[in-house]
């Protein structure tokens, strides 16, 4: 099949040609305005790392919380544990007390510096807070999954049902949703009331409850979705002779899930838990611009929405950027940690 | 999709079955509850006067609160659907939407077939080099490429446009990527004989490529629409001027307007779900065949 030189670049132009100018030259030209400081009005200043210094960096605190020479003592005994303990422990023992020093580590130097801007650290806090409904969801599906996976009356009805709350999206189901937590007259606050007389939550007025009122719509979201779909999918490979060896040996329906089903359906798992890392960090802007603009006190401001404020309100063009470069960085190291983690765990 | 199910070995008894569909029919409900409760708040009214008249049950903020006896009001408010677009210009942002989503889709299935056939049967210099930079740019982001981008847009004057609404969404590594994974799975031998009957590159692409494509194209444009349909962030960067804006912002702008009229706004916001569910009803098995194309692979 010969063509000519020239064909595939006429197939490549139109792509091409929208890539460059609207992806691939923005991811450049942010790259750059990472290093400045711009408010789009007076020309930009180069500023070096100044914005990531801002974002990240720490400073010595005036009046340190402890003695140093505790803190250099504490330090330099839990060093010393850690090593031994990597030379000495093997498996989760050592991992876990590795990582239990570096976490004492951290906390001991934090007596002595702290943040340029804590709100920033915070805001990352809430992105990862707000991860946590992932294994939730994933729960979720995979529980659907297995029931569906079933000879049951009315099967593609109930995967309509469930699939339902994931297609429909965007403003006006977290408008639903804003009006199903309202504290008053709202749906969720309704049902506690009937088995709590003294009532809910304030939810998305509430700082502590904010994040985990959002959590619940996302699990509400995506329980039933594409992870339920790829689930039942990797369930209907499982071979049934599996099962049917485990009961001989005389394994239960929880022995069987465990033994046979989990493990086959490992690979979704990862690849989930992947996309869903990646999707779930960059995410959290539109419903908390909808439901709390990023309230209370920041208490629902993801990494992303953080970025928009700045960049879109304040004008604050390169710190805008480089939170974004700095999200970037975050999900990618979060992505390789996870492929390593998984790539040992998976069974194919 | 193949329907079997692999659980042969473990007999049922009947009892249990019901148990089973019980609880599944359970589940639907709370899946679906808040969906009802949107259905029937909007049939709700906020009119002090309609609410003396056919009881406190009519309003939004009930006496009782026992939820599943409010769950509808007595008298149904259709005309809320109506009232929609004559208190706003929602007209307008439906129109702006399907506009949007529509043009957006066609240009996305355009651009990125033609580079998927590149991609996937034609061999040329940096081909595999340059693809890889297509896929790199998938882990980038929105949030990097927004800001430059509104930046960019706003120095060439065209922000706030329908220029800048449709043209930039058009062009996606994402829909290349997805294509050129299924032009990979089709036989190269029909290519080959397109080739013997005179057929040039071009001809291969409209005359074997396209027409076995069908699935992954409707995939593609139905993701497509969706995702552009529900798109926020982006117009919400680039759009001020209330005749360019699309239902999400209209949306928005309905809730500053009449913040405590929820019957109101959860009929505006039915009415902007109502295309992706007829979309979702109309399409069901591309669904599928989008999570499988993106998901599991080998």
């Amino acid at each position: 099949m010969r063509h000519k030189n020239y064909t595939p670049w006429l197939f490549l132009t139109p792509s091409l040609l929208g890539f460059l100018a609207f992806t691939f030259l923005p991811i450049l030209f942010s790259l750059a305005l990472a290093f400045c400081a711009w408010d789009l009005f007076r020309p930009p200043r180069w500023v070096g790392l100044d914005n990531f210094v801002q974002l990240l960096g720490f400073v010595g605190r005036e009046s340190p919380a402890m003695d140093p020479r505790v803190a250099i003592a504490i330090a330099v005994a839990a060093g010393i544990f850690a090593v031994l303990s990597f030379v000495f422990l093997r498996g989760w023992l050592r991992v876990t007390i590795i990582v239990a020093s570096i976490i004492g580590i951290i906390i001991l130097c934090l007596q002595f510096v702290e943040p340029v801007n804590g709100r920033f650290w915070y805001f990352i806090g809430n992105t990862f807070y707000l991860l946590l409904g992932l294994p939730l969801s994933m729960a979720c599906s995979l529980g659907l999954a297995v029931l569906l996976n079933q000879a049951i009356a009315g099967r593609n009805l109930f995967r309509l049902a469930f699939f339902l709350p994931s297609i429909v999206g965007g403003v006006g189901i977290y408008l639903l949703w804003k009006w199903i937590f309202n504290t008053e007259y709202g749906l969720i606050n309704a049902v506690i009331s009937l088995v709590h007389p003294a009532g809910g939550p304030a939810w998305l007025e509430s700082a502590a409850w904010a994040k985990n009122a959002i959590i619940i719509m996302n699990i509400w979201a995506t329980a039933g979705g594409a992870n339920m779909v790829l689930y039942l999918a990797a369930l209907q490979n499982v071979d049934p002779q599996l099962h049917e060896a485990a009961c001989i040996d005389g394994a239960g329906k929880w022995g069987q899930f465990f033994a046979i089903t989990w493990p086959m359906v490992s690979p979704t798992t990862a690849f989930i838990l992947t996309m869903g890392i990646i999707g779930g960090f960059q995410g959290g802007f539109d419903s908390a611009y909808v439901m709390t603009r990023g309230g209370p006190a920041g208490a629902t401001t993801t990494i992303s929405y953080f970025i928009y404020e700045n960049g879109f309100r304040y004008f604050y063009m390169g710190r805008a950027a480089a939170a974004s470069w700095i999200l970037f960085v975050m999900v990618f190291c979060l992505t390789l940690i996870n492929w390593k983690w998984m790539s040992n765990k998976v069974n194919y | 999709m193949k329907e079997r199910s692999t659980r042969a070995m473990t007999k049922k008894t009947p009892l249990g079955k019901v148990a089973l569909f019980l609880g599944l029919v359970l589940l639907g409900i709370t899946m679906l509850y808040p969906l009802l409760w949107m259905l029937g708040t909007a049939l709700k009214t906020n009119d002090p006067a309609a609410i003396l008249r056919e009881g406190p049950g009519a309003g939004i903020f009930p006496d009782d609160r026992n939820i599943l006896a409010n769950l509808f009001p007595p008298v149904w408010h259709w005309e809320n659907f109506i009232e929609v677009f004559a208190v706003s210009n929602f007209a307008r942002y439906y129109f702006n939407s399907a506009l949007i989503a529509i043009g957006v889709t066609a240009g996305q299935l355009i651009t990125s077939s033609l580079a998927a056939f590149a991609f996937s049967r034609l061999t040329f210099r940096w081909s595999e080099q340059l693809f890889f930079l297509y896929l790199a740019t998938l882990m980038v982001p929105v949030s990097v490429t927004l800001i430059p981008l509104f930046i960019m847009m706003s120095q060439m004057g065209v922000v706030d446009s329908y220029f800048v609404l449709l043209v930039p969404p058009m062009f996606g590594a994402y829909g290349t990527f997805l294509l050129r994974q299924f032009f990979k799975g089709i036989p190269v031998e029909l290519d080959e004989a397109a080739c013997l009957d005179g057929c040039n590159a071009f001809g291969r692409f409209i005359h074997v490529t396209l027409p076995l494509s069908g699935p992954a194209l409707a995939t593609l444009g139905i993701f497509t629409f969706m995702g552009n349909w529900q798109s926020f962030l982006y117009p919400l960067v680039m759009v001020s001027s209330d005749h360019l804006k699309t239902i999400p912002l209209g949306l928005l702008d309905f809730v500053e307007l009449n913040s405590a009229n929820w019957p109101l706004l959860m009929a505006a916001s039915i009415w902007s779900i109502i295309p992706v569910i007829l979309i979702f009803l109309f399409g069901q098995r591309f669904f599928v065949t989008g999570v499988r194309l993106g998901g599991v692979k080998g």
